[in-house]
């Protein structure tokens, strides 16, 4: 095993009290926040387009995705530019802290509890120093099938 | 072997030079007697069969080799240019652009080629015993012990300046013992040893075949070197199970050169030195293009993806709007230095932007030159005479654009051939030439291109068109004097609908018009026709520019703006809230004598209410087809060109919404699909 297989270098931002894991790797850039023009008639949790470069980016408030109760947007808010296969997107999240890497075997399965239905985004949980990160799984953030948990 | 990265240059390359040996072909009918335009189809053959050797695709090889023997013998005053010559080589060009598109579409490029190979070697066997004839030349190229005869221009030059250099040239055949178990590996050891003392100029039979041991025990080789005859010969002579080594001193035969060149000529270069093969092709074409000055028009071009196009446009959209910043910022500071760069900066840029906005844009030349060969062939298959006369083909359209519009073009082109022409006794019984015109034309006008196909030709009749589309139930005998023409041959765009009355193979099967209209308004143009009978028709194709850059005229509601295109609207108006009806639960408007349903934009895209309404409503109409509705919005903004964005992958199938763009001040508007509101 190679050295790059064991670290995992990750991009940490917060939302609410909770810290949330990205791999860099995902990550294109991290904007201000600016003008997001609305789209009708899509998911809730998307929020409109931005105007990224000349590229028109649909942006996804994590906050809503997560059932998070929305804030006021503050001087700390980011757009994390994500990419996942062919899809690239904004992930508006309450500010971004890091870039850190997490070794590989600090990360385990997101725990189990009873009655969190909504798990299927969170791909583990890393436990470092005292802080404890959440790594998402983009792919699922992203497919909106929230339907399911619904129900 | 690593190919694939040649292999899109080679499809390209190989494309260009087959529509330069169709043109020149097509020249040359005209010009039978005019040698320099065999020498440049012999030029583009011969550049052909070098590549396709090198990528090793035997089967188009060895058919234009054997075209390029029969190009040579027109070259050199032994074959006459008839029609049944043209007719083969034409017939093996189609050949030849059959096995490239089967390779561009991922084939091998194999194909039967006997056939054509076969009449090409009758063509030339004709003139060879007539050479032999008349100069008694004995053609022993295929005695195994024969020399290399053909070298071409640059081997040639390459030979000539060794030898002024003090380099010796020779040919050097060497036999290897008939038990020799690896052939290759001999052949490569030879090689070796020849690298080492010199530089091979040719082998015969080429590196790729000595590779693959296609041969029977004995090569030659051209090398030039320093060393003497007698060591090289001993040197190769090193190389276990080699039976002989014949060194010989090249001297320049003039007729050597000249002589029929026979079985795999110009695979001097093995398929490993394929980018020396290709510069050599190159440094080949400059030769000849400073031998011959006619030889010009080869226009220094690269080719750039379409999507760094794309992004070297967003990048740039970015730019302007910074540069609006900019300029609001130096006009507020009133500091004269600041104004006067950027000024400068605005120019520069503006400038910048047309050259961007032209780069996507193609001559439609590209489509249109393929078309001069299929006139002729379907003339002759109509057996009509037929002067085809392409006007503008320098005319240029966006890519997008080019890559769609050649199948109608097709199509139409074939109709009036079939349909519009007549043949030449009904033509001279009308008083009318033989020879029938159709006209190829292509113009600007402002923000559109026009295309036009123009036949001298029979026209199209108003009365036939009238009685099938009464037949076919599209219309009420009663209305039909109220028609316009156009309105009337508007009917043949219609599936199903063909006046032929004879079915021909050309055309008329009634399948076609209408997916020729729908391919066209598809790229947001139209097409219209004009005939007078027995005087001809014209269809003429209105394109736009571009695809990515459309007009639209920009409305808000409450807080937020939307763009929709001008392309379906009709017209706006502000009208009293009082003059809202209701019809059955839906909001309508008397709208010139019609009822048009209302939508409320608003209501739909479901846009938070910030203001409330006034009395004066302000509405557009737009059309889907014959049908068209009222859509309320709150202002007109303008009119404005923007450039078409998609809405990425994520956000697909958007309700009424076909795409968006970004605005003067950074933001983005969404376009509405007009389409999708209209039920």
């Amino acid at each position: 095993m190679s050295v790059q297989a064991t670290v995992l270098k990750v991009i940490v931002f917060s939302l609410e009290d909770e810290e949330y894991a990205i791999p860099v790797s995902q990550v294109r850039s991290i904007e201000k926040l600016q003008h997001i023009t609305r789209v009708p008639r899509t998911e809730p949790f998307v929020k409109g387009v931005i105007n990224l470069r000349g590229v028109v980016t649909p942006i996804i408030d994590l906050r809503t995705r997560f059932g998070i109760d929305e804030t006021e947007y503050l001087n700390s808010t980011r757009i994390i530019i994500v990419a996942t296969d062919d899809v690239e997107v904004g992930l508006i999240v309450d500010s971004a802290n890091d870039v850190m890497d997490i070794p590989v075997d600090s990360i385990e399965p997101p725990p189990e509890i009873v009655g969190s239905v909504e798990v299927e985004y969170l791909e583990g949980v890393a436990k470092l120093d005292k802080r404890l990160l959440i790594l998402l799984n983009l792919e699922k953030v992203l497919t909106p099938d929230i339907r399911k948990g619904k129900e | 072997m690593e190919m694939d990265q040649y292999l899109e240059v080679f499809i390209e390359e190989s494309k260009e030079h087959l529509q330069a040996c169709n043109e020149n072909l097509l020249k040359l009918e005209k010009e039978p007697e005019n040698i320099a335009i065999v020498n440049e189809i012999f030029r583009s053959a011969h550049t052909l069969k070098g590549m396709s050797a090198t990528m090793g695709y035997e089967d188009l090889a060895s058919l234009t080799h054997q075209m390029e023997n029969v190009l040579d013998g027109i070259r050199n005053l032994k074959i006459k240019v008839t029609l049944s010559l043209l007719d083969v080589v034409f017939k093996s060009v189609d050949y030849l652009e059959e096995m490239i598109f089967s390779i561009a579409e991922g084939g091998d490029g194999k194909k039967d080629v006997t056939d054509v190979v076969l009449s090409l070697k009758n063509v030339e066997s004709e003139y060879k015993t007539a050479a032999e004839e008349t100069t008694g030349e004995q053609n022993n190229v295929d005695e195994p012990t024969a020399s290399i005869t053909n070298y071409d221009d640059f081997e040639l030059t390459v030979i000539q300046q060794s030898k002024e250099q003090g380099f010796n040239c020779y040919e050097i055949t060497i036999q290897l013992r008939d038990d020799c178990l690896l052939k290759a590996a001999r052949v490569f050891m030879v090689f070796e040893v020849l690298e080492q003392v010199g530089e091979i100029i040719k082998s015969f039979p080429s590196v790729g075949q000595l590779e693959e041991e296609q041969f029977d025990s004995e090569f030659h080789v051209t090398v030039v070197s320093m060393e003497t005859s007698e060591n090289i010969e001993k040197q190769i002579n090193k190389v276990s199970e080699i039976n002989k080594v014949i060194v010989n001193d090249f001297y320049n035969d003039s007729n050597k050169t000249q002589v029929h060149e026979q079985i795999q000529a110009q695979a001097e270069v093995a398929p490993t030195l394929a980018p020396q093969q290709k510069q050599m092709n190159d440094k080949e074409e400059n030769l000849s293009s400073k031998s011959t000055s006619k030889y010009v028009g080869n226009q220094k071009t690269i080719r750039v993806n379409i999507e760094k196009l794309d992004t070297l446009m967003n990048l740039f959209e970015e730019l302007v709007i910074d540069r609006g910043r900019l300029e609001q910022l130096s006009h507020e500071l009133k500091h004269s230095e600041l104004n006067e760069t950027v000024e400068r900066m605005s120019r520069i840029s503006g400038d910048l932007q047309n050259i961007i906005l032209t780069m996507r844009m193609v001559p439609v030349e590209t489509v249109f030159n393929r078309f001069p060969r299929m006139v002729r062939q379907l003339a002759k298959d109509l057996h009509k005479k037929i002067n085809l006369q392409i006007i503008g083909a320098e005319t240029e359209l966006d890519r997008t654009v080019i890559d769609e519009i050649g199948d109608p073009l097709v199509h139409l082109l074939r109709n009036a051939l079939d349909h519009g022409i007549e043949t030449p006794e009904i033509r001279l019984q009308n008083g009318k030439t033989e020879e029938g015109t159709v006209i190829l034309r292509a113009y600007h006008s402002g923000n559109h291109v026009f295309i036009e196909i123009e036949d001298d030709g029979a026209g199209i009749s108003r009365e036939k068109i009238i009685q099938k589309a009464v037949n076919k139930g599209l219309i009420e005998e009663k209305t039909v004097e109220s028609l316009t023409d156009s309105q009337v041959f508007d009917f043949i765009f219609s599936s199903g609908f063909s006046t032929a009355e004879q079915i021909s193979d050309v055309s008329g099967r009634g399948v076609g018009l209408d997916v020729v209209k729908n391919t066209i308004e598809s790229l947001g143009g139209s097409i219209t026709i004009h005939s007078e009978i027995s005087r001809g028709s014209t269809f003429s194709i209105q394109l736009p520019l571009t695809l990515s850059i459309i007009s639209v005229m920009l409305v808000t509601i409450q807080n937020e703006k939307y763009a929709i295109p001008l392309s379906s609207i009709i017209e706006t108006a502000i009208i009293k809230k009082s003059e809202i009806l209701y019809a059955h639960n839906q909001v309508v408007i008397d709208y010139r004598g019609k009822v048009v349903p209302l939508v409320n934009l608003k209501d739909i895209f479901e846009v938070p209410t910030i203001t409330e309404d006034d009395e004066d409503v302000s509405i557009l109409i737009v059309k889907k087809g014959e049908k068209s509705a009222g859509l309320i919005v709150d202002t007109f903004v303008g009119q404005q060109e923007i450039v078409l964005k998609s809405l990425g992958n994520y956000l697909t199938n958007v309700f009424a919404i076909s795409g968006a763009t970004i605005l003067g001040d950074g933001q983005v508007a969404l376009i509405i699909d007009c389409n999708a509101l209209i039920k």
